[in-house]
């Protein structure tokens, strides 16, 4: 018997919600881990990534941590795919885009509403915030994209599905959202 | 017997004077587009109605229909060029869609829907803009803006006030308001203007109204904007 695709799945600048949409196929993922193995994800809480057939990325680039576990996920599987807005486009963290990383640290840790012992944390195991949040395409090449905030857990089905069977990918109408 | 051209192989009958987009909307064939307002004259400046007669690549807003035309609306090549427009246009602002009000009901995120854009593609230029919420009923998010002048339009044509302009030059282009102060706050600018009405993406938007439809039951969330047409039509209904 063939060995099973593994699928790696990882959240950058996210807020998990695609991960949750992913559990939100509810008992279709019984037949999910029928079909692949799982290697590195949240899911499995495995901590290094392996050579993998498909890598999920929800999240978008921030900081310096975001770009080496998108580096690492982009060497190490044969399909990448972005999955969710912020992948997409940088979503809601890019809106602080507008604002200078200066003002961003300066809002959260020193100026802001209800600080206590302002000063900005500069623990060498914090990873260094970038100037600005990208999509990570602008970091690294991408297969697929699938957009929503979150896709929803259809959207999802229908591209796992899809891919895995080796079928042409295409969309209902209603499963395609940008928000 | 009327005049007639062929669009994706079907005749649409046009008269005189009719450009290819009216021909087609009279005709009940979808063209997408997003300046393109019946009520006002062609501005041409989106190019999302581009369409190719023999080859070349036209604006279907602003070419005039004529006998015999074999116009390609719908082909790979068309779209595929549409969906770059659209890309770029998503780039050059900030469509923060998840943020939006207007998401759902959204012209731009509909046409995008329809010719099958993804993502956006390009490296992003995440500008920074302003948002004017000096006006008690309206709210104006520069970020949202395609430059479509619409609202500069229906302002100027419509409510006989000019309270839009496009200012600047290339990347510098943006949207004023007449006012001392630049603020629509301190315009002539009123809820029940025709431009409050007629944006088509998320960038004027009536205030206290905010996600009044849910999520799932907006215009674009169950069906194509090819079947519902413009919001703007929809917008009206609201006034």
């Amino acid at each position: 018997m063939a060995e099973k695709p593994r699928v790696a799945t990882a959240s950058l600048c996210g807020c998990f919600g695609c991960h949750m949409s992913l559990l939100d196929i509810d008992e279709r993922i019984l037949q999910l881990v029928d079909l692949v193995t799982f290697d590195r994800t949240p899911l499995t809480d495995i901590k290094t990534l392996g050579d993998c057939d498909l890598g999920l990325i929800e999240g978008g680039v921030a900081n310096a941590e975001n770009v080496e576990v998108l580096r690492e996920f982009r060497r190490r599987c044969k399909t990448l795919v972005a999955v969710g807005a912020c992948a997409l486009n940088g979503g809601i963290p890019a809106m602080r885009n507008q604002f200078s990383l200066a003002e961003c640290l300066h809002e959260s840790y020193c100026g802001g509403i209800g600080v206590h012992n302002p000063g900005i944390p500069n623990d060498p195991e914090i990873p260094l915030l970038l100037n600005q949040v990208h999509p990570i395409h602008e970091v690294v090449a991408i297969d697929y994209f699938l957009p929503g905030c979150p896709p929803s857990a259809d959207a999802i089905w229908t591209f796992l599905t899809a891919f895995l069977e080796g079928r042409p990918i295409a969309f209902p109408y209603t499963e395609i959202r940008f928000d | 017997m009327s005049k007639t051209f062929t669009l994706d192989g079907r005749e649409i009958p046009f008269e005189t004077g009719q450009t290819i987009m009216d021909a087609a909307l009279a005709a009940a064939v979808y063209i997408p587009h997003l300046c393109h307002n019946p009520e006002f004259a062609p501005h041409g400046s989106c190019r999302v109605c581009v369409v190719d007669i023999g080859g070349r690549q036209v604006s279907a807003c602003t070419a005039a229909a004529s006998e015999g035309l074999v116009v390609d609306s719908s082909s790979e090549a068309i779209q595929a060029t549409r969906r770059a427009i659209l890309q770029m246009l998503f780039v050059e602002g900030n469509h923060v869609c998840p943020a939006c009000e207007k998401s759902g009901a959204c012209q731009l995120q509909a046409v995008a829907y329809y010719t099958g854009m993804l993502a956006p593609h390009f490296t992003h230029f995440f500008p920074r803009r302003p948002v004017d919420a000096s006006h008690p009923d309206v709210i104006i998010d520069f970020n949202r803006c395609i430059l479509c002048e619409l609202c500069v339009r229906a302002s100027r044509d419509h409510d006989g006030k000019r309270v839009f302009a496009i200012s600047g030059r290339g990347l510098e282009s943006h949207l004023v308001i007449d006012s001392p102060s630049g603020l629509l706050g301190d315009s002539s600018f009123a809820a029940g203007d025709k431009a409050a009405h007629v944006c088509p993406t998320g960038a004027i938007l009536p205030k206290g109204r905010g996600y009044e439809t849910p999520i799932g039951e907006r215009l674009y969330d169950r069906e194509p904007i090819s079947i519902v047409g413009d919001v703007r039509a929809h917008e009206e209904e609201v006034v």
